[in-house]
């Protein structure tokens, strides 16, 4: 048996190594570096009902051991995505966690009863927690009672297990956690990016157009990782943890707070090599803890 | 193809007020195809500075496999790159971009080269290679005063060369445009890449005539994953937004909306 393999509802992961959401477009661009079939999984960017342009520029700020980014969704919307990005990644052998958003309910059902239907769409992934579109995203993320109607109004018309993407720009994200278990959902994953800014050191004035961003890299690493051991603690279903993984103790780190896999987002941009580089490195990091296989290590925080 | 390469600094040095030359020699420089291509380069092993900084090729050595890159020493990773010395290692993500196309000028035509201060540098490849073919080159580089001025004697060798300062401090007083008026437009093709306003001016300038415009932007990734650096597009084309890492920085006149 693969030490590194991970079974997850609707996922059997070769390794628990996946690129976050938003981080590796719909794959075309790492592909042409390496073999996208290395990976766990592939969470592909927001998919929304109708093409989305996005936010004004600047879109990212660099800011310490982070960055700040507000893109806003930009996607060649449900039918390119249908017909352009899913199946090319049917090439590879690799499943395909869809992240759908959308304004309002009806386009996250909407979007969600089309891209599950896709073969090599395993997963979806409810994002409830952008914090970069001024409807629906985050919107939906904040109130439990909402997060978890829209999770059971998905989860309906999935033909796939549905994973709900949690924001961390909340009071007490266990009572969202336990409302979207409540709703259904098969899984969770988290941290989306904290809300953050910056200024231009001349002017005084935002650095990103659209004023705030959302702000990952390891500089939030200590606050996913303190949600992760806080969630897998009152929920019955698994957690997809990311917030700043950068290496292999990283990934350590995340499944011993509570993650079952993890998810790379900011460390593509610096490294787009980061994912495979990790997968490789995890076996010598097992060893060095005499652990057999990587599940053993979830939840060892508290265990 | 685009590669992560060690490359070695051979040499750093710097040549005006905060512009540093730094050349780098690795494997890198075999993937090359185009003046106008760039570079993306971490500033470190630490994560404090976490992106990657873009910058421009200013020149290409495929015998030596290295690259010459010019830069200010303006933000904190910047300067931090400045600070590295001859011998050191940096890693280096490229090439990446589409580059000038140096084809669509005929052998025998003029080109004209218009660059803004630290949007100088890749026309300083792009030139060579064109009057390498037989292109005549006429450069216009425009700077903020005399002591940000670089490469004068280079471009002076491949062209007539103007150069033009905000304060007068050297050549012409002004912008860009003060020489542009007074020169005719007979010739083939513009390229130009320099701050977002002298594009504007030079594309206004100049419409109608064939002409290549690379564009700046604040990136992530720098291969077309993250969508950070989008450039919003006139009705010229289909897409209305392109990245200007991937699908640029070089855009054919027109095609951006200034």
């Amino acid at each position: 048996m693969n030490r590194l393999s991970v079974e997850l509802p609707g996922l059997q992961l070769r390794n628990p190594i996946m690129p976050a959401s938003g981080c590796f477009g719909f794959g075309k661009e790492y592909g042409g570096m390496y073999d996208l079939s290395l990976l766990g999984a592939i969470m592909i960017k927001a998919t929304t009902l109708e093409t989305r342009l996005g936010n004004p520029t600047p879109r990212v700020a660099e800011t310490p051991s982070g960055m700040l980014n507000a893109i806003g969704l930009q996607n060649p919307g449900l039918k390119g995505v249908m017909e352009n990005e899913l199946p090319w990644l049917e090439q590879f052998d690799v499943p395909i966690i869809a992240n759908v958003a959308g304004s309002e309910p009806a386009d996250y059902v909407e979007v969600a009863k089309t891209i599950s239907t896709a073969p090599n769409v395993k997963a979806l992934e409810l994002n409830i927690s952008c914090p970069n579109v001024k409807e629906g995203g985050i919107a939906f993320g904040t109130d439990p009672l909402v997060a978890e109607e829209l999770t059971s109004a998905v989860k309906e018309v999935s033909q796939v297990p549905v994973y709900v993407k949690l924001s961390p720009n909340v009071t007490d994200i266990k009572e969202v956690a336990l409302a979207v278990e409540r709703g259904g959902a098969d899984g969770i994953t988290m941290i989306n990016t904290l809300l953050g800014m910056r200024l231009d050191e001349k002017t005084g004035k935002p650095i990103i157009a659209n004023v705030t961003g959302g702000l990952s890299g390891p500089a939030v690493k200590p606050v996913a990782l303190k949600m992760v051991y806080e969630v897998s603690q009152v929920v019955d279903i698994p957690i997809i943890g990311m917030g700043g993984i950068m290496n292999a103790q990283d990934v350590i780190d995340f499944m011993s707070a509570g993650a079952s896999a993890v998810a790379v987002g900011t460390a593509n941009f610096v490294d787009p090599f980061i994912c495979p580089k990790i997968i490789e490195e995890l076996p010598a990091k097992l060893d060095e803890l005499n652990i057999e296989y990587i599940s053993e290590l979830v939840g060892r925080s508290y265990k | 193809m685009i590669i992560q390469d060690e490359m070695i600094i051979t040499s750093q040095q710097e040549i005006a007020h905060n512009i540093f030359e730094m050349k780098l020699q690795g494997k890198l420089v075999e993937e090359i195809t185009a003046p106008g291509q760039f570079v993306h380069i971490r500033v470190g092993d630490a994560f404090d500075m976490l992106l990657r900084r873009p910058i421009s090729v200013a020149e290409i050595n495929p015998e030596e496999k290295e690259i010459t890159i010019i830069y200010r020493a303006e933000g904190d990773g910047t300067k931090r790159l400045s600070e590295k010395q001859a011998g050191d290692l940096v890693d280096v993500l490229g090439p990446l971009g589409n580059g000038f196309p140096v084809e669509e000028t005929n052998k025998g035509e003029t080109a004209y080269l218009i660059g803004g201060g630290i949007g100088v540098p890749p026309l300083y490849e792009l030139s060579k290679q064109l009057t390498a073919k037989g292109v005549s080159c006429v450069h216009v580089l425009g700077f903020q005063s005399e002591d940000v001025v670089f490469y004068e004697e280079g471009f002076n060798a491949l062209g007539d060369t103007y150069i033009v300062t905000v304060d007068g401090t050297k050549g012409t007083t002004g912008f860009v445009t003060s020489v542009m008026e007074k020169l005719n437009d007979d010739f083939a093709t513009f390229y130009s890449c320099g701050p977002m306003p002298m594009l504007k001016a030079v594309q206004e300038i100049y419409e109608g005539k064939k002409g290549f415009l690379s564009f700046e932007q604040r990136m992530g990734c720098g291969v077309g994953a993250c969508f950070a650096c989008v450039c919003e597009t006139t009705d010229q084309i289909e897409a209305s937004y392109i990245k200007v890492c991937s699908d640029g920085p070089v855009f054919p006149a027109g095609v951006v909306a200034l």
